[in-house]
């Protein structure tokens, strides 16, 4: 298993890197200017001077190089420095926003807990919601629990989050007043009430993702229960005296969670892409906020970046995905 | 080793039936018999005749609903089946009455080890703890001749061959030392050799622990070898029921007689073809108030169509569901 982890490890590196280089060269080919956002009363040659002070006089090989060190040794160096407090952060350039002229791994540092906070519960509550359902649903399978759960899916599934976001905002917000329309990031939890104005502010964002997450999720859960449960080893089971509990939450669920585990490992990285447009709603300013106005301005090294490193969670999920699935199954060893 | 005192099993009238979309499946109808101590009762009949429900029916391992058991009664061990809780049956399977399924491919839990498997009943029915049922479980392993049990404990079924998968079952199955054990066509997803050795098995199996065995199975080769006693089921009933040589000598029943014809032999001159029954199964969404062979049965007459024949004695313990009489060869 450690050997197959190792080798696979080993062929993410080329792919991470045919990755970079294409996110590099197509906005690198992308229209855009980085001083197209600034007033035009600039005259040409200052212009001129911006850019070249921002390394584009270079050849784009050049560049590309430039920037992949940067981004996999300066910038995580820089950040785990800033973290740590260790003196390991190296000097010379680093990757600067065209927008803000400041280090992207820094821009990213203030953006990720946000994220993490507001998707990341998102996503842990939509699967801590949906694998239940998807138990009861598949072991009560046409019930009125099974019936309204397929409903209730059907809905989050079908219905974008910014379509619910909204939605929510006009019921719980506006029509109702519980909870705030719009995240505040510089909110500090100093005490209980603080906490719980945290707690009102993150609400709205979590139950939008996590409805989102918990209907795929749940019926992800069914289908492999209502696989499972009609399978001759449940019967065994049943034929040795073990009780229901012992059937279906020993027997059946260890079987089921073998490709439901597979699909939450590979939706993670998914949320971080999805979640773009749920934090452009309730305004929480994380990752996928920072992408967005960074397309907005053609302030490409932040794209490049973050592009990236979506890519790196992607290549890096799948991976986990595939281990956790030889663990999960005996029959699959990869030795 | 027949007619001992008192039988470990008497099933009567038992009548199980599914509710499907297009109505009622009579899947079970009116079957009794009796299992008496260490006797191996084979059970005979074609795909749908009603074997395996018949004894799925027994011990509450039907799905309800589509199933329901309409009604009769299964005395075993002084109650009646039937009556007891989810939760008493819960407590009789696997301790009184061990199953052994088709097909050992797909009957042992694919993610768990083959001695979690074992010691689970163990565990749950003697109340074991954990190196008991450890060391409960290598000896059945033994018993059931997988060799190296020790190491072999810490294995998953895949890691099994079909035979030996389903030497794991029946171990599984004798963990708690049962009074009755069910084979559901035990036999039937192996190959002849594979086939052969677990009846070999069986037989020894039944020799050193005497329980009783019902055998399910459509092949009457493998009745002859090992049974005790038959019963014959069609269209879910008893047709005809037995000391398995009495049977084998007289068979009573048209359907017996014409099962026994469609056994090829390879003594004597080579048949030019197989024999076969004529027609169809019959479709078991027709309420029973005929016989059920009628439409396929050379002697059927008029009667036939408009009464379902009750099982007369053909001779002491040798019992048949038919209109028609063998010996005399005219209606009764």
């Amino acid at each position: 298993m450690l050997s197959y982890t190792l080798r696979r490890l080993a062929f993410a590196v080329p792919t991470v890197l045919i990755i970079s280089l294409i996110v590099f060269l197509m906005l690198d080919m992308a229209p855009g200017d980085p001083t197209g956002s600034l007033p035009l009363t600039i005259p040409l040659e200052v212009r001129e001077q911006i850019r070249q002070s921002l390394g584009l006089g270079e050849p784009v090989f050049v560049r590309y190089f430039k920037w992949l060190q940067m981004t996999v040794i300066t910038e995580p160096l820089h950040i785990l420095a800033g973290l740590t407090g260790w003196d390991i952060a190296p000097g010379g350039p680093r990757i600067l926003s065209w927008q803000t002229r400041s280090p992207v791994g820094d821009i990213l540092v203030q953006r990720v807990p946000q994220t993490l906070w507001v998707v990341g519960l998102g996503y842990l509550f939509g699967i801590l919601i949906a694998l239940p359902i998807g138990v009861i649903s598949a072991y009560r399978q046409y019930s009125w629990f099974d019936q309204v759960g397929t409903f209730v899916s059907m809905v989050g599934f079908s219905v974008p989050t910014f379509f619910t976001g909204i939605v929510f905002i006009l019921l719980f917000s506006v029509t109702l007043g519980w909870f705030p329309s719009m995240y505040d990031t510089t909110h500090v939890v100093r005490d209980w009430n603080s906490f719980l104005f945290q707690a009102k502010q993150i609400a709205m964002p979590v139950a939008v993702l996590a409805l989102y997450n918990a209907s795929q999720i749940s019926r992800f859960m069914r289908a492999s229960m209502l696989d499972n449960l009609n399978q001759d080893y449940v019967r065994t089971a049943r034929s040795k005296g073990m009780g229901e509990q012992t059937v279906v939450l020993v027997h059946v669920l260890r079987n089921s969670m073998i490709p439901v585990v597979t699909v939450i490992a590979i939706g993670i990285p998914t949320v971080f892409t999805g979640a773009i447009i749920t934090e452009q709603i309730f305004r929480v300013n994380g990752l996928g906020d920072a992408l967005i106005r960074a397309i907005y301005v053609s302030d490409w090294p932040m794209v490049q970046t973050i592009t990236f490193i979506f890519a790196i969670l992607i290549v890096l999920f799948n991976l986990i995905a595939d281990v956790l699935y030889g663990i999960l199954d005996p029959r699959i060893r990869y030795d | 080793m027949l007619e001992t005192s008192e039988p470990v099993l008497q099933v009567q009238g038992l009548k199980t039936l599914f509710n499907t979309r297009s109505g009622n499946l009579h899947a079970v109808n009116s079957v009794s018999f009796n299992l008496q101590a260490g006797e191996l009762l084979g059970v005979v009949g074609e795909s749908g005749s009603g074997k395996s429900v018949t004894m799925m029916s027994l011990i509450g391992l039907l799905p309800t609903p589509p199933a329901e058991v309409q009604a009769g009664s299964v005395m075993f061990g002084g109650q009646d089946l039937l009556k007891l809780s989810q939760r008493s049956l819960q407590n009789l399977r696997g301790r009184d009455i061990g199953f052994v399924f088709q097909d050992p491919m797909t009957s042992l839990n694919p993610v768990f080890t083959v001695g979690f498997q074992i010691m689970e009943p163990l565990r749950r029915h003697m109340g074991m703890n954990k190196s008991e049922a450890q060391a409960r479980a290598i000896e059945l392993l033994d018993l059931v001749g997988i060799p190296d049990a020790r190491r072999r404990l810490k294995d998953f079924p895949h890691q099994f061959s079909g035979g030996m998968r389903q030497r794991v079952m029946i171990a599984i199955a004798l963990a708690c030392d049962p009074k009755v054990l069910i084979a559901d066509e035990p036999t039937t997803a192996l190959d002849v050799t594979i086939q052969a050795q677990i009846l070999e098995l069986v037989k020894e199996l039944r020799q050193k622990l005497g329980m009783a065995i019902i055998w399910i199975t459509h092949d009457l080769g493998v009745i002859a070898g090992i049974a005790d006693r038959v019963m014959v089921m069609y269209g879910g009933q008893v047709v005809e029921y037995g000391p398995v040589r009495e049977v084998f000598a007289n068979p009573a029943h048209p359907y017996t007689r014409a099962l026994m014809t469609t056994v090829p032999s390879v003594r004597g001159a080579r048949a030019p073809k197989l024999n076969v029954i004529e027609g169809q199964p019959p479709i078991l969404s027709q309420h029973p108030i005929a016989c059920p062979f009628r439409a396929r049965c050379p002697k059927a007459f008029d009667r036939c169509g408009r009464e379902n024949p009750a099982r007369y004695d053909v001779a002491p313990g040798h019992d048949a569901a038919c209109f028609w009489d063998y010996q005399t060869g005219a209606p009764r």
